[in-house]
């Protein structure tokens, strides 16, 4: 069985959640450390999780988008492995340039921490293809491209997921985005936190579970 | 030689930084139209030749310095 890579840079912190969130769905997760490329081939998907690498110093995932880490993450995403960046990890794949865009403050500036109705727009590597309600908790989360660049997202299919009731300000209320090969795949909410009844919703669990069928 | 970098959010791009500033100085009655917030960085560059030092500065900037989607830069050199 092929490997789930999971990155960790210094100031991430979903970590954990997301290598247990693997283990459930019975999937087998491995850490990939930012300072260390690896072998594309080893690994039937990767995961870019939350948190706060480099303690979001000069603009959220700048300064980890150069890591050694991502060189590989980008040689996987040009192969077509699934490529799923979560909150911290959204604006990492921005940043580095795998995903369109960029996710600014908030458009009330204040850090939220709430559940959110998403809605699936297109089909992509990382699957829900049902409304799911899964909670975010972000400062910078607001998703902004050009008015030209968001027309093209949409007319390719591009935006993945939308939130019901916009929180944050987002551009079209785009939760999520992918590439043009859908197999990289970016949203703000969080679905590793929200994987079994007791942590008050188990929609995520649907985007791990797709990872079975790779 | 010194190239000091100024990082500004664009235009058309919310700047909440700003609009924080704004309001704050409407509170205590010192109102301006516009306030932007932006990032000032100073690199020493080891370079004595002004149009070299100039070049590698904008190198770094576009590298990783700003976001061409929200921001935009300007270069001075620093004279002391």
């Amino acid at each position: 069985m092929k490997k789930i890579g999971i990155v960790r840079f210094l100031g991430t912190n979903c970590d954990r959640d997301i290598w247990q969130a693997v283990e459930m769905v019975g999937l087998k997760p491995e850490w990939l450390w930012y300072e260390n490329q690896f072998q594309v081939n080893d690994y039937s998907a990767l995961v870019v999780p939350g948190g706060f690498s480099y303690g979001d110093y000069l603009r959220c995932g700048a300064l980890a988008a150069k890591a050694p880490v991502m060189k590989s993450v980008g040689e996987a995403a040009v192969k077509g492995v699934p490529v799923l960046g979560i909150c911290n990890g959204f604006q990492i794949l921005c940043e580095s340039k795998m995903l369109p865009g960029v996710l600014v403050r908030n458009e009330k500036r204040k850090f939220i921490d709430r559940w959110v109705e998403l809605k699936p727009e297109a089909k992509t590597k990382w699957g829900a293809d049902k409304p799911m309600r899964l909670p975010i908790a972000h400062g910078e989360g607001r998703f902004y491209a050009e008015t030209d660049e968001l027309k093209r997202l949409w007319d390719q299919d591009q935006v993945w997921l939308t939130y019901k009731e916009n929180p944050n300000g987002a551009l079209d209320d785009i939760a999520g985005v992918s590439n043009a090969g859908k197999n990289v795949c970016g949203l703000m909410p969080h679905p590793e936190r929200a994987v079994a009844e007791w942590m008050g919703g188990s929609d995520g669990r649907v985007i791990l579970e797709n990872l079975l069928r790779i | 030689m010194k190239i000091g970098v100024k990082i500004l959010p664009k235009n058309e791009v919310l700047d909440t930084q700003g609009r924080a500033v704004e309001g704050t100085l409407r509170a205590h009655k010192r109102e301006v139209s516009q306030c932007r917030v932006g990032k000032y960085v100073q690199l020493d560059i080891g370079e004595t030749d002004e149009a070299k030092a100039l070049t590698k500065a904008k190198e770094i900037t576009e590298f990783v310095l700003y976001n061409p989607l929200i921001e935009t830069f300007e270069l001075e050199v620093v004279r002391k």
